[in-house]
């Protein structure tokens, strides 16, 4: 048994796969450099993430599955979930050696997982797409803070840079300190060091009309319910408590 | 000028609640000009207390009104608080809101001041503006005013997404009571005006490619459910004649919510007839997607709509005689006539049935109700419900095996559609 370690990185990860294949390891696993614990007993590699390798595992599971199941590889990628590299590495190996489509054959476990998993993160996606509120800068910027559940800004970057067009906005990951940052012609990532501009950031951070729409967006929200018709359980099921945080009209 | 607009949106959100419908999708505009905002999906951006989805920013740009409609808490001889935005404090509003990922787009409606043609102008102002001004891409819904000119009509589907005129009472007697000054006439014409143009548009954009939208989401209505005296059928004809008349896109269901001690309305503290409501978006849901013609759900033998058990299944007790169908066999529309059998399920059955028969298990895990199937259907088993039950036996079994889900499902209801 050998250790592929990778960068955590998709180009890194389809890298690992390459290596797999490439030196012939018949029984290997992926993981990533800070999680692994060494073991005396077990051999490792590094991996080096190299676009040209990722680029040609990627070529060969598009020429032999659909662009379906391609993007919930992918979406499984992004779930982070431990162990998560090997059902992929399992998965790509049943698509890579099977000479038909087995993307529905969910006897095999790995196939089973990867699809429930991308339909978990896509579930993300969608609410993140939803939830997400932005708020205005006395720059002029449209800041939204979030913490999904998942790793989903490669996910919503599409949605929001279609929409939002003639507006500059961040979208920030706390979790996983990035984010992205559309300057009204592309979009790009970014880090932030939030520690050091802390001093001047207590004031006046936000525009002066933001207090406001929150405001009005917080009694809209109030005023839009029926008291007659309440359904606490419904409410919950839709909005879960744990996405609250970051939802305006839900603070007080 | 933000307490005074804290006030305006309180007032004016809280009138125009009772429209249910908040559908921001089946239009398909797209962010070309580098302006603010596209639709398509339809995202609920958040949830009301009620479980209701909130994508749109709904609002009346005025709660002043000429006319006094009982059912209505706008209507004129209500003893509330008036006010009314001008049309740049809307179009700020929606920016604003639309750019901070609060909504989808707007919802417009209005009370009527002065008369049909003033007012809709109005809207359509706040539409133009938004559209031509501010490059915004975002839903607009406006609400048509009874009696609106053709020519504003016309504007109107030029920046909508999508337009509505509410029927509110199903029948023209009852409107004659609750709504002396109104008549039905002025909310059809413009109905009938829009479906002439959606139709001619669409020719005119199939053959260039550049011709202008027009309503791209088309039309839909809405009736209140319960304020009147009329009967599940009177309802429900009411809303295939719309379907099929005005190629409605959508028509709505609202249980009255009590409002006033009218003594022609259900007085204050009475409840909102949410399962009846949800019975009624059930048979509209069968009328459309699943082939049924409405005359088999509700006609002179039964005005009403069974509230303990859902209209589909209604049907078949009371017609044994199309039963058992044999699962792996049978059509896709008579599959779609069994209780307990959804949409989903009927074309997973289609096509699961060409590898091998299916069982009990199969349809199991296909998601079928079996405890409501098993007594309309036949499948690759030897056991079989062979008991001859009659309808009311049938019918008590259901009910039994299922009674705490009946409860629930009147408080879940809402999440069906
Ligand atoms: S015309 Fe419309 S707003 Fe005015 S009272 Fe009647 S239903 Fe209400």
């Amino acid at each position: 048994m050998v250790t592929l370690l990778y960068d955590k990185t998709w180009q890194g990860l389809l890298t690992a796969i390459f290596d797999i294949y490439d030196r012939k390891f018949s029984l290997a696993s992926i993981d990533y450099t800070e999680r692994f614990q060494p073991d005396v007993f077990a051999k490792h590699v590094e991996v080096i993430t190299d676009d040209i390798k990722a680029s040609r595992v990627m070529a060969g599971l598009q020429r032999k599955a659909s662009a379906e199941a391609v993007k919930n590889i992918y979406a499984a990628f992004l779930s982070e979930l431990p162990g998560i590299e090997n059902t992929i590495l399992a998965y790509a190996r049943l698509i890579l050696s099977s000479n038909q489509s087995i993307e529905h054959a969910y006897g095999h476990s790995a196939v089973l997982k990867v699809s429930q998993v991308a339909r978990m993160v896509h579930r993300e996606k969608h609410r993140m797409e939803a939830f997400i509120r932005f708020k205005l800068t006395s720059d002029n910027l449209f800041y939204a803070a979030i913490e999904p559940d998942f790793n989903v800004i490669p996910l919503i970057l599409t949605h929001f840079r279609r929409r939002y067009a003639d507006q500059r906005w961040l979208i920030y990951d706390l979790k996983r300190k990035y984010g992205i940052y559309y300057n009204l012609l592309t979009v790009e990532e970014i880090t932030i060091d939030f520690n050091q501009n802390a001093g001047e950031a207590t004031t006046n951070v936000f525009h002066e009309d933001e207090d406001l729409y929150q405001t009005l967006w917080k009694d809209y929200f109030k005023s839009v319910n029926i008291g007659a018709r309440k359904n606490t359980r419904l409410h919950l099921r839709h909005v879960p408590k744990r996405y609250w945080k970051h939802l305006t009209e839900k603070l007080l | 000028m933000s307490e005074r607009v804290r006030e305006k949106l309180n007032i004016l959100a809280d009138a125009a609640k009772y429209d249910v419908s908040c559908s921001s999708s089946g239009s398909n505009r797209k962010n070309n000009n580098k302006g603010l905002g596209d639709t398509g999906g339809g995202i609920c951006h958040t949830y009301t207390e009620d479980g209701r989805c909130v994508s749109l920013l709904k609002i009346l740009l005025t709660n002043f009104c000429i006319y006094d409609c009982a059912y209505c808490v706008t209507r004129k001889s209500n003893d509330i608080k008036r006010a009314a935005f001008t049309v740049q404090e809307v179009v700020d509003l929606t920016m604003n809101f639309y750019r901070r990922n609060y909504i989808e787009g707007l919802f417009l409606s209005s009370g009527i001041f002065k008369n049909a043609d003033y007012t809709m102008e109005r809207l359509v102002q706040v539409a133009k503006k938004l559209r031509t001004e501010h490059k915004f891409n975002g839903y607009i819904h406006l609400k048509s005013i009874p009696g609106a000119s053709d020519e504003l009509m016309h504007e109107a589907g030029l920046y909508a997404d999508r337009l509505s005129i509410n029927i509110e009472i199903p029948t023209e007697s009852g409107l004659k009571l609750l709504a002396p000054e109104k008549n039905r006439k002025d909310m059809i014409a413009p109905m009938n005006y829009l479906k002439e143009e959606i139709i001619a548009k669409k020719e005119e954009k199939r053959l260039f490619k550049k011709a202008p939208m027009f309503a791209p989401a088309g039309q839909s209505t809405q009736m209140i459910i319960g304020a009147g005296k009329e009967t599940d059928r009177d309802i429900m004809y009411t809303a295939d004649k719309f379907y099929r008349g005005f190629q409605l896109k959508r028509v709505y269901y609202s249980g009255y919510v009590p409002i006033s001690n009218d003594s022609r309305l259900p007085g204050l503290g009475s409840s909102v007839p949410m399962v009846r409501e949800n019975r009624l978006y059930q048979t509209d849901w069968l009328m459309r997607f699943y082939g049924f013609n409405v005359r088999e759900l509700l006609n002179d033998a039964n005005p009403h709509l069974d509230l303990e058990i859902d209209p589909k299944l209604g049907w078949a007790l009371r017609n044994l005689n199309c039963f058992p169908i044999d699962i792996n066999k049978a059509d896709l529309h008579l599959i779609l006539r069994v209780p307990g059998i959804g949409m989903q399920s009927a074309h997973k059955i289609i096509s699961a049935r060409k590898f091998h028969k299916l069982s009990w298990e199969h349809l199991k895990k296909i998601g079928v109700a079996l405890n409501r199937a098993k007594y309309f259907i036949i499948c690759n088993s030897n056991e079989m419900e062979r008991r001859d039950l009659t309808e009311t036996k049938i019918r008590q079994f259901i009910l039994a095996g299922s009674e705490s889900k009946y409860l629930k499902n009147s408080i879940q209801q809402l999440s069906l559609f």
